[in-house]
């Protein structure tokens, strides 16, 4: 039941995008379409996973006083395991991300899941956590990547929604992302009330 | 000239944090006050140069193709190398400022800690490799995406202490009001895209 309740706090009640507000940058900066959106919250889901379980296995060997910097090192090896993949087999979804791939390492859902949960609990709790709390960030990045999407061109996941000379060209440019996420979050905070 | 188009660019057209979306953290978090918005940006300004110097050194003298030794190519680790780099670089920054100049740690001491995970600095810190800049040309772009940081802080933080005093709708206060807000100076710099 617990592991249970870790896993489905982070998709809506302790959502790092909507609630927590967490890795805020690559939510604003590659929705511009679903896809995109999708591609980012799975490679994070994959690093945040990865980590959490590396973490909670040596967090007994990891000295106090150097547990941020070690912590970094092991978040930048699977980021690095993630960009190097990516190149490799998704160029087109790499290209469109662009710098937002490297910077996964500053990403503070990544860091803060470390320090606040993986480096307390045990391995199979830590799991849990990272992938509802990647799962969570990966609805989150969709959804707002669909609403921009759609707003913007008429499309979702590149299927024509509208016909061909529609398009509100303010939501796929970046003010659209800052004003869609502010009416997202305030959607959920009604949600989360209820 | 060329140093004029990257000041202007990376200031207006290209504005880190509306137009680029990096360091949103720290610009939604040090919002509240014109004060602490304005001790934020110094303090990324100086790590940023310093980060950019640093990391541009090491790239060309050790991660680029055949650098150290012959047929190595080492840029594939760049992500971990960099992020260490700033990290550890933070943590010294913040030693000697302490010992040398005591005013200025009080003035920049409490966001020190928090810059390491400014993704801001490494994203700087990377497009100076990829834009395939000098050293020079690195720093001038290093100190003017720091202002461009800094202006567009400093303009958030007034309209945010403006917006304490007005009306709005309960399910709006905070990040959602704040967000829209955010969204509106975008439009704003915007103005500024046939600039160059």
């Amino acid at each position: 039941m617990s592991q249970l309740k870790n896993f489905t706090k982070g998709l809506l009640k302790e959502n790092p995008v909507f609630v927590l507000l967490l890795g805020m940058c690559p939510t604003l900066g590659v929705t511009t379409t679903a896809v995109n959106g999708l591609g980012m919250g799975l490679a994070t889901t994959f690093v945040l996973v990865m980590s959490n379980m590396v973490v909670s296995i040596v967090k007994n060997g990891i000295p106090d006083k150097v547990r941020i910097p070690a912590f970094i090192v092991i978040i930048a090896s699977f980021v690095t395991v993630v960009e190097l993949t990516m190149q490799a087999y998704l160029p087109s979804l790499f290209d469109s991300l662009g710098l937002f791939i490297p910077l996964i390492v500053v990403n503070c859902v990544v860091l803060g899941r470390a320090e606040a949960f993986a480096s307390k609990n045990k391995i199979g709790a830590s799991i849990m956590d990272g992938l509802g709390m990647g799962i969570g960030f990966t609805l989150a990045l969709t959804v707002l990547g669909a609403v921009r999407e759609l707003l913007g061109a008429g499309e979702i996941f590149g299927l024509s929604i509208f016909d061909g000379s529609y398009g509100m060209l303010v939501f796929i440019l970046p003010p659209g992302a800052f004003i869609v996420l502010g009416y997202l979050i305030l959607i959920v905070n009604r949600l989360n009330k209820a | 000239m060329t140093y004029f188009i990257i000041i202007i660019t990376a200031i207006f057209v290209n504005n880190i944090v509306l137009n680029q979306f990096l360091g949103i953290c720290p610009f939604l978090g040090v919002s509240k006050k014109i004060s602490t918005a304005a001790g934020m940006s110094g303090a990324v300004m100086f790590v940023m140069v310093i980060a950019t110097i640093v990391t541009y050194l090491i790239q060309t003298s050790v991660l680029a193709k055949d650098a150290i030794i012959e047929g190595v190519d080492l840029s594939f680790m760049q992500t971990i190398t960099f992020i260490l780099v700033i990290a550890s670089l933070v943590q010294l920054v913040e030693i000697i400022l302490k010992k040398v100049s005591p005013a200025l740690y009080q003035a920049l001491g409490v966001f020190l800690p928090l810059i390491t995970t400014n993704c801001a600095i490494l994203g700087v810190a990377i497009m100076t490799i990829q834009k395939d800049f000098s050293l020079m040309e690195g720093v001038v772009f290093a100190i003017a995406s720091s202002i461009g940081f800094g202006l567009a802080l400093v303009l958030f933080a007034g309209l945010r202490e403006h917006m304490d005093l007005m009306h709005i709708p309960k399910g709006m206060k905070g990040i959602p009001i704040a967000l829209v807000v955010a969204g509106i100076l975008a439009m704003a710099f915007m103005g500024f895209s046939g600039l160059v």
